[in-house]
């Protein structure tokens, strides 16, 4: 039988071609015969829609135009609500709202087109601010309440701490913009593009088009990067070149330019979260208030489960006796926000933190001992009152991170630095040092039932030539997919990964087996093919009527059975036993298991400019098996990336409801001179609630970058951070209201 | 409310685009005739004009580093390089790294192995400046990696694992170590998934 291949660093079987150049990305595909499309949009928040103008000076009879009035079927695209249009047809909820479409033979006349149409908006005063809208009544798309204990406690605490920490939006910037190419066929509609979510858009269209679902075929194409940002989005994207190929009568593709890209599409929910925490005198938590708002923008996309996720870790792995969490996610009129890597946890997480640093200093604790004394151990329940029994790490994680870090001796190592500050000479006066952690969980897979109400169905094909092709609607957006696939298909038959075909899904031939979102390809679909794997075995064996214990007889085998029909094997996702989830109350398992992981921040500052340099970061975490380490510590890198940049520089400005600097060069993602060093380890405690033991990866990265950087801020400056990204502008104000005796705090707002 | 509507906007003008002007360049090994527009950059002829899809397009404003092809063997952004300037120039894409039937340059090697490619679409980019890097200065410090390679933008890897990759591509390409080929635990995929290195294949 063939040596296991979970746990190895087998090389990635998406790397070659897009090493090459051969990748085809959807851009890349052959353009004769081929019509590109562009979108007008409203440059207003909030208004109505008076008339689209044509200027007579253009040749309209060498394009198309489409409009809300030439929907075939009902103008919405339907997610957890229905309630936002393909194409606006009277109202104006946002800026950059899509209002007309235009497609031609060439891109340069295309985009002549778009210039040559004039949306008149009547405007009517739009709402641009949470808070306010909240106060004026507008509409919330999702209110949560999680409760636990006695409401009254705080009434016993020997001290309150409270604190507001805010948090602006994050581009994704993933490297490939948006795209997506429709084409009619006798068959129906032919989607092929850049996204994470095949079934969702299958699923979302034949409303719109008035088709049934069974014309509907997407296939993915390479994709560059998605994190989210290709989850929901692509759904509409993909309504707006089928409704342009269906009125050119030719296949037509739309690729958004960077500053369509970064102004038009979904991203992460900005907010505030209000922390009111009871202590005693010795540093225990007694109660926790915690109020969260997001603003969710002018539709409800998916705001109700990334509110959902963010109110489930906002009291984080803490041993929290009574507990309130209170979370509402708000209409405004910005351009609608939506997933992004971590949906809401590294929101709710980032406040926890840097609140809790607060809390330590109140009682005269260090960070570690007041986290010492209140995280969770086995015994201990969340604030759903979920007991997760044995499958704990909190303090583990923590104890490792201290040392791997060097943490107290940093720290002290800093203070020694910081106080002999004034007697440096030169720039060198204005440095000031400082480290700070996290200490964080995150939920595996979907949240509560979702994975029961997608029942994922994943499977294996064996083919003619003795190989075996994985069968999954699982996209590779830069993760890995199909090589952890693979992995596990692999050692479910007990083949090498040699023998096994793992590629990039089409819906005509995978099957739906969920989205590629919530960290959950590895741990639920990687399980499902294992499964698989090993039936599919057993269903040849019984076939042949005996064993077949070498690679080879085996492959032979599955080629003579294949030869003779098609020889499938498809499973379905069961819950665990002994998973149980309270929708209506908030109560119970909300997540199977828990990756837990501690991060360690090490930065200097420079107090004359307020700029920020990370000088190494340190990212522990307990992940229950890691499947492939090169692949596993790559997410966690490239995700304390993100989280380093969402933290510190990237700065989404708002102007009347658009975004203002919408470039790659006045939106600052980290470069390489921003990224530290980062050192990644992990802890292994295999759980039961997946067959190889594994917990979801991608986004748990996310969560702990902005706590820890706050914190070592903190640390650094005797400031606290309570509002990021901690711009240089942002950190010298706030020294300079230090100076000035007022609150220390850089609270301005945007 | 009554505001003021917006009048017409000036209209482009559809028809009288610039005429085309020949352009002799020498891409991959091979001189190249293009009729191009005094506007056009060298992205646009290099992936509309010559098919040539595998530099890729981030950002079209120099930001990014995705388009990097060599120019005279000079890693530059042919997103900011007007076609009509390069006439004459010898241009270098990533499909010339390793044509089919070739093996994988060390470069992208080393970028399979260790992790300095999650996405890929920065990947050609950086293939390109490493490339001409290692040519250059066959062992680089890692001060050096890091400056030769700040133009180049990754949302992906964190860097990190890029820089590895630039270690143990110079290593390789100095003779140090022979990393075993990624590709030769790979299947060729068939039927209608023959995506990956087929002659011609891709859908092009
Ligand atoms: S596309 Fe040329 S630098 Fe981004
Ligand atoms: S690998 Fe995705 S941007 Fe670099």
């Amino acid at each position: 039988m063939a040596e296991r291949a979970i746990g190895t660093d087998v090389p990635r079987i998406e790397g070659i071609e897009k090493l090459t150049g051969e990748a085809v990305y959807v851009d890349d595909l052959p353009t004769e015969g081929v019509w590109f499309g562009a979108t007008v949009r409203s440059d207003v928040p909030r208004g109505r829609i008076a008339s689209i103008d044509r200027n007579p000076a253009f040749p309209w009879d060498e394009v198309v135009v489409v409009t809300a009035a030439d929907i075939p079927g009902r103008n919405v695209i339907p997610l957890l609500k229905e309630d936002q249009p393909a194409l606006a047809a009277r109202e104006i909820h946002h800026a950059e709202e899509p209002v007309a479409l235009v497609a031609a033979p060439s891109r340069e006349l295309a985009a002549r087109a778009a210039a040559a149409l004039t949306v008149q908006v009547e405007p009517l005063p739009a709402t641009l601010d949470a808070e306010a809208a909240l106060a004026a009544g507008a509409e919330v798309f999702k209110r949560i309440e999680i409760r636990k204990g006695d409401p009254d406690a705080a009434d016993r605490a020997d001290l309150i701490v409270e604190g507001t920490y805010r948090f602006g939006s994050q581009e994704h910037v993933y490297i490939e913009p948006q795209g997506m190419q429709a084409e009619w066929t006798e068959a129906g509609l032919v989607l092929r593009g850049s996204l994470q979510c095949p079934y969702y858009i299958v699923g979302s269209l034949g409303a719109l088009l008035d088709e049934p679902e069974d014309r509907i075929r997407v296939i993915q194409m390479a994709t560059g990067g998605g994190f989210g940002g290709k989850e929901e989005y692509p759904t509409l994207l993909a309504a707006h070149a089928a409704l342009l190929s269906r009125a050119a009568g030719h296949p037509v593709r739309i690729v958004y330019d960077r500053a369509e890209d970064m102004r038009a599409t979904t991203k992460r929910h900005p907010g505030r979260v209000t922390h009111r925490t009871g202590l005693t005198r010795d540093g225990r938590i007694v109660s926790m208030d915690v109020d969260v708002l997001l603003d969710a923008g002018a539709y409800c996309t998916l705001s109700p489960v990334v509110l959902s996720r963010g109110a489930l870790h906002a009291t984080g792995p803490y041993d929290v006796p009574n507990a309130r969490v209170l979370a509402r996610a708000v209409a405004t009129n910005f351009p609608p926000h939506g997933a992004f890597r971590g949906f809401g946890a590294p929101q709710t997480i980032f406040a926890l933190e840097t609140h809790l640093e607060e809390c330590a200093e109140r009682v005269g604790l260090s960070g570690v001992e007041f986290r010492r004394r209140n995280l969770l151990r086995p015994g201990g329940t969340l604030a759903t009152g979920q007991d997760l029994g044995q499958d704990i790490a909190a303090e583990a994680v923590l104890d490792r991170a201290l040392k791997e870090s060097g943490f107290e001796e940093r720290r002290a190592a800093f203070d020694a630095f910081n106080a002999q500050a004034a007697r440096r000479e030169g720039a060198f006066r204005f440095q000031r040092r400082g480290i700070g952690l996290a200490l964080f969980h995150h939920g595996a897979g979907f949240t509560g039932s979702g994975e029961v109400t997608l029942a994922s169905r994943a499977g294996l094909a064996g083919l003619p030539d003795g190989t075996v092709l994985v069968l999954s609607a699982q996209t590779e957006i830069g993760q890995g997919t199909r090589t952890v696939l693979a992995q596990a298909a692999a050692d479910g038959l007990g083949l090498p990964v040699d023998r096994i075909r793992s590629v990039d899904p089409d819906t005509a031939v995978a099957p739906n087996s969920g989205p590629t979102v919530a960290s959950r390809t590895s741990m639920v679909i990687g399980g499902l093919l294992l499964r698989a794997g090993q039936e599919f075995r057993a269903k040849v064996e019984a076939a042949a009527g005996r064993a077949l214990p070498t690679s080879d007889e085996f492959c032979a085998e599955i080629a003579r059975q294949a030869g003779e029909g098609p020889l499938e094997h498809i499973v379905q996702y069961q819950a665990p036993p002994g998973i149980h989830w309270d929708e209506e109350h908030y109560r119970g398992d909300a997540y199977a298991t828990y990756a837990w992981a501690c991060y360690v921040a090490a930065l200097e500052v420079d107090t004359l400019t307020g700029e920020t340099q990370v000088l190494d970061f340190t990212a522990v975490q307990e992940v229950g098996r890691v499947l492939n380490p090169v692949l596993a510590s790559g997410q966690i890198e490239g995700g304390v990336t993100q989280g380093i940049g969402w933290a510190l520089l990237e700065n989404v400005q708002w102007e009347k409801g658009r975004m203002r600097n919408a470039t790659m060069t006045d939106y600052i993602v980290p470069t390489f001179p921003d990224t530290p060093p980062i050192r990644v380890h992990f802890l292994e405690h295999p759980h039961d609630r997946a067959p190889h033991g594994a917990k979801g990866i991608g986004e748990l990265p996310m969560d702990g970058p902005a706590p820890a950087i706050a914190n070592a801020l903190r640390h650094a400056l005797g400031i606290h951070v309570r509002e990021i990204p901690a711009t240089a502008e942002r950190v010298l104000s706030a020294l300079e209201a230090g100076r000035a005796g007022s609150a220390p705090t850089p609270e301005s707002r945007p | 409310m009554s505001q003021p509507l917006k009048g017409p906007q000036p209209l482009p003008d559809a028809r009288s685009a610039p005429p085309r002007q020949m352009v002799r360049l020498i891409v991959n090994g091979t001189e190249r005739e293009v009729a191009v527009r005094p506007y056009d950059v060298l992205l646009d002829t290099l992936r509309n004009d010559l098919g040539l899809t595998g530099t890729t397009r981030g950002c079209d404003m120099g930001t990014c580093g995705c388009c990097t092809v060599h120019m005279d063997g000079v890693p530059q952004l042919s997103c900011l390089t007007l076609t009509l300037l390069a006439e004459g120039a010898e241009i270098r894409t990533i499909e010339d790294v390793a044509p089919l039937g070739t093996d994988l340059h060390p470069v992208q090697r080393a970028f399979a192995t260790q992790g300095g490619s999650q996405c890929g679409f920065c990947t050609p980019g950086f293939v390109m400046t490493v490339t001409e890097l290692l040519d250059r200065n066959p062992s680089p410090s890692d001060d050096e990696i890091r400056r030769a390679i700040s133009g180049n933008m990754c949302r992906c890897t964190g860097y990190n694992k890029i820089v590895d990759s630039v270690r143990t591509a110079a290593a390789e390409l100095r003779g140090e170590v022979t990393p075993k080929a990624p590709e030769e635990s790979v299947p060729t995929p068939v039927g209608p998934y023959d995506k990956v290195r087929s002659p011609g294949g891709n859908g092009r």
